[in-house]
């Protein structure tokens, strides 16, 4: 009996710590929202970390693409030239990216190499009271520090995406067209026909801003909640890569399905 | 790092990042290749539309010269209506002849127009009148299997 009672007792206790986390999450994203006209003033601080989160994550993004281009290329011709339509692989590569892989591999990746600097960021600021001097300051930690990251992230994940697509079909065109020997006017034209810029471009991007979201304001709220020790900050940097990751997949599972249904 | 620096770097991000958008739109997406801007609508019934969809290219001698908007049944006369959008640059006879057919042998359907004789051309809200169906699989090889038959009876 003592056993069954303990046994509900854990549940009860993960399940309310866990919605207790979220809602200070979604408080924190509202507070971003109210501070964030404080911080559009000092717009230099937002675009100081544009470039901290952005420009600094581009050599990953065009490598990476590049190469999710070339294996997306290689494995596309085997498959196609099967059924002796090779010339499909043009419409393969550019809708594998613009649909699925452009925003998803920008967004664990941005995950890991942005997200996890957030938190480590925040948390020690906060270890090393950084932020409480602030706020004795009457400087809003808020305004100052989180709101102008969110904003950064926001903006950079859908330019990235964008990047990560576009140097991706390159990487495809040059496995299939100068090392296949596909031909150039099938490659691009059987792309251009089949991708449409509404349903599959728009909606990309679409996706890439929910990520952005999503990941910033799982790291900030990771770094701003995490408890001021050593220990703390390294939890809540791991927590940052396995929490984004997850909500990333989730979520892109949930707005596939609601933009091929609408 | 001094500030013009910093800008100048966030402005070639942003820079790259709007020439890929644009890339995409412009060379991997179909924003250039058929930008139908205004049309007229025709309808057009069939007894049997097989597997068209909406968004199906509609096309005259090959070429694309239009969309089709959207299909619905007809629960009075019991056949498929078919709403199609034809670029405004080209006009077609009222007698047009309207087939859906298959690119390639598994391929998507599209519809077919076929320009008749008539002095006058198609207007919005018109219907066309001849039409031929989606030829379906099936029916072609029952019909085979039975005639077939009946030679060897």
């Amino acid at each position: 009996m003592k056993n069954l009672l303990n046994f509900f007792e854990n549940i009860g206790n993960a399940f309310s710590s866990r919605a207790l986390r979220l809602g200070a999450a979604t408080r924190l994203f509202f507070l971003i929202l109210v501070y964030s006209a404080d911080s559009f003033k000092r717009i230099h601080l937002t675009i100081r970390e544009i470039y901290f989160t952005g420009v600094m994550s581009l050599i990953i993004i065009i490598v990476s693409a590049f190469f999710v281009g070339m294996v997306l290329g290689l494995q596309g011709y085997y498959t196609l030239q099967k059924y002796g339509s090779s010339e499909a692989i043009g419409v393969l590569v550019a809708l594998a990216l613009v649909r699925e892989l452009g925003p998803v591999v920008t967004a664990l990746l941005f995950a890991g190499r942005a997200g996890t600097a957030i938190t480590a960021e925040i948390g020690l600021m906060k270890a090393t009271e950084q932020l409480s001097a602030m706020e004795m300051m009457a400087v809003s930690p808020i305004a100052r520090i989180i709101a102008p990251r969110f904003w950064a992230g926001v903006i950079t994940m859908p330019i990235l995406a964008s990047i990560f697509s576009m140097v991706g079909v390159l990487g495809g065109y040059v496995v299939a067209v100068p090392v296949i020997g596909v031909d150039e006017g099938a490659f691009w034209s059987q792309m251009q026909a089949n991708v449409d810029f509404r349903f599959d471009i728009v909606n990309g991007v679409i996706k890439s801003v929910v990520f952005g979201i999503a990941c910033t304001i799982i790291a900030l709220f990771e770094g701003f909640d995490a408890p001021p020790t050593a220990e703390g900050v390294s939890r809540a940097t791991t927590r940052t890569v396995v929490t984004s990751s997850l909500a990333i997949l989730a979520l892109d599972f949930v707005l596939t399905s609601f933009m091929i249904s609408g | 790092m001094d500030k013009i620096k910093l800008d100048a770097w966030v402005g070639i991000f942003v820079a790259i990042g709007i020439i890929s958008l644009l890339g995409l739109a412009m060379k991997v997406g179909n924003l250039t290749s058929n930008d139908i801007r205004e049309t007229y609508m025709v309808t057009a019934n069939f007894e049997n539309i097989g597997g068209l969809k909406p968004r199906a290219p509609v096309k005259g001698a090959g070429v694309v010269v239009g969309r089709v908007n959207s299909i619905i049944f007809d629960t009075e006369a019991y056949h498929a209506v078919v709403s199609i959008d034809i670029d405004k640059r080209y006009v077609f006879p009222k007698d047009t002849f309207a087939n859906i057919y298959t690119a390639g042998l598994l391929g998507e359907q599209y519809i077919g127009l076929e320009a008749g004789g008539d002095e006058k051309n198609l207007q919005q809200g018109d219907r066309i009148t001849q039409t031929q169906d989606a030829v379906v699989l099936e029916k072609l090889i029952s019909q085979f299997l039975y005639s077939k038959a009946s030679e060897e009876e």
